[in-house]
């Protein structure tokens, strides 16, 4: 296979992101809703897009700042539901290590859920891999085009969002079709079946403090499935 | 604190959270052990908030079998798991929660 140019690369990040786009929009849009009805002036909420740009801790601190809690409080929620992210952050550090500074940081940036699981993927499969920075770079603007457009609309047509609406749902949704096609043997599959379990053990901790540990206990899980399968 | 204040922060934190072994990887090597253990980093974390979202209704956790989200979820997971279709795999589980919530009430 010949190596792929920056363009292909970039487009190629475009297009594995659109498919998330479909649970990623209404997640915005609801936040845009529920950001104004709890209190946050429009600019505020477009604003807690781009400079916090992490789904479920903008919906934990928009009601938090709602209902008045303590700056201390919500800054360290924030922490908490975010620190799921430092994982990320080691898994791409391998692949990046190469890049110039601006590159990293641009990237750590981008470095949501949904985008994370996309660029991994591609930068865990075989083949060249010039420029493979360029698709973590589509796939992450292409989220986060999404996600500010989406909070807007949400900003803007606010109350007229059905209140029936499942919303926790389609996080899972999404997060389903991004895990299991990547499961492909053992290991990985009792990581994911451990962490799952234990996810939902832990689910009575106050802001998803047990994801952490879930996780860790699934990725030990893997890595022992692993040595044995060896 | 101040709204802009505290969203200044929190958005710091969170780059800082993301940027952490990105910027720190340059400095120092990482052990083999450590290498093993990142693969399972995407399975493991999503796992663990997926589980829970499926049971989750509104903030109750709700088991009983007339809960639509589970079935949705596991429809969604098969058609995951034999079609590795992103986008086939959302708009399953979404048409699956939108029939069984009629049905289930």
């Amino acid at each position: 296979m010949s190596p792929s140019t920056r363009g292909q690369e970039f487009w190629g990040g475009v297009r594995d992101e659109s498919p998330i786009l479909l649970g990623v929009v209404p997640f915005g849009l609801i936040f845009g809703a529920l950001a104004i009805s709890s209190g946050l002036s429009a600019a505020a909420a477009q604003a807690m897009s781009s400079i916090v740009f992490a789904g479920s801790a903008q919906f934990i601190a928009a009601q938090l700042l709602g209902a008045d809690s303590s700056g201390i409080v919500i800054l360290m929620v924030v922490f908490v539901v975010n620190l799921r992210h430092a994982l990320y952050s080691a898994s791409v550090a391998p692949h990046v290590r190469a890049l110039r500074p601006g590159w990293k940081m641009l990237l750590a940036y981008l470095l949501t859920d949904e985008a994370y699981a996309v660029m991994i993927t591609h930068y865990n499969d075989k083949g060249p891999a010039q420029n493979r920075h360029w698709y973590a770079l589509g796939a992450g603007l292409t989220l986060w085009t999404s996600w500010q457009v989406s909070t807007a609309v949400g900003i803007f047509i606010g109350a007229q969002i059905p209140r029936g609406w499942p919303l926790g749902f389609v996080l899972p949704i999404t997060f389903i079709a991004l895990v299991v096609p990547a499961l492909r043997d053992a290991a990985s599959v009792s990581a994911a079946v451990i962490a799952g379990a234990l996810g939902l053990l832990a689910a009575g901790l106050p802001y998803k403090t047990g994801i952490i540990a879930a996780a860790l206990v699934g990725i030990l899980v893997g890595m022992l499935v692993e040595g044995r399968t060896k | 604190m101040n709204v802009w204040l505290v969203m200044a922060l929190a958005g710091l934190l969170t780059y800082a959270i993301r940027l952490s072994f990105i910027a720190v990887l340059e400095k120092i090597a990482m052990p083999a052990w450590f290498r093993r253990a990142l693969r399972f980093v995407p399975a493991a974390v999503l796992s663990a908030i997926i589980v829970p979202g499926l049971i989750d209704r509104g903030g109750i956790m709700d088991f009983s079998v007339r809960n639509p989200q589970i079935w949705s979820g596991i429809i969604a997971i098969a058609v995951a798991w034999f079609s590795r279709n992103v986008l086939l795999t959302i708009a399953a589980g979404m048409a699956a929660l939108l029939v069984l919530q009629l049905l289930l009430g």
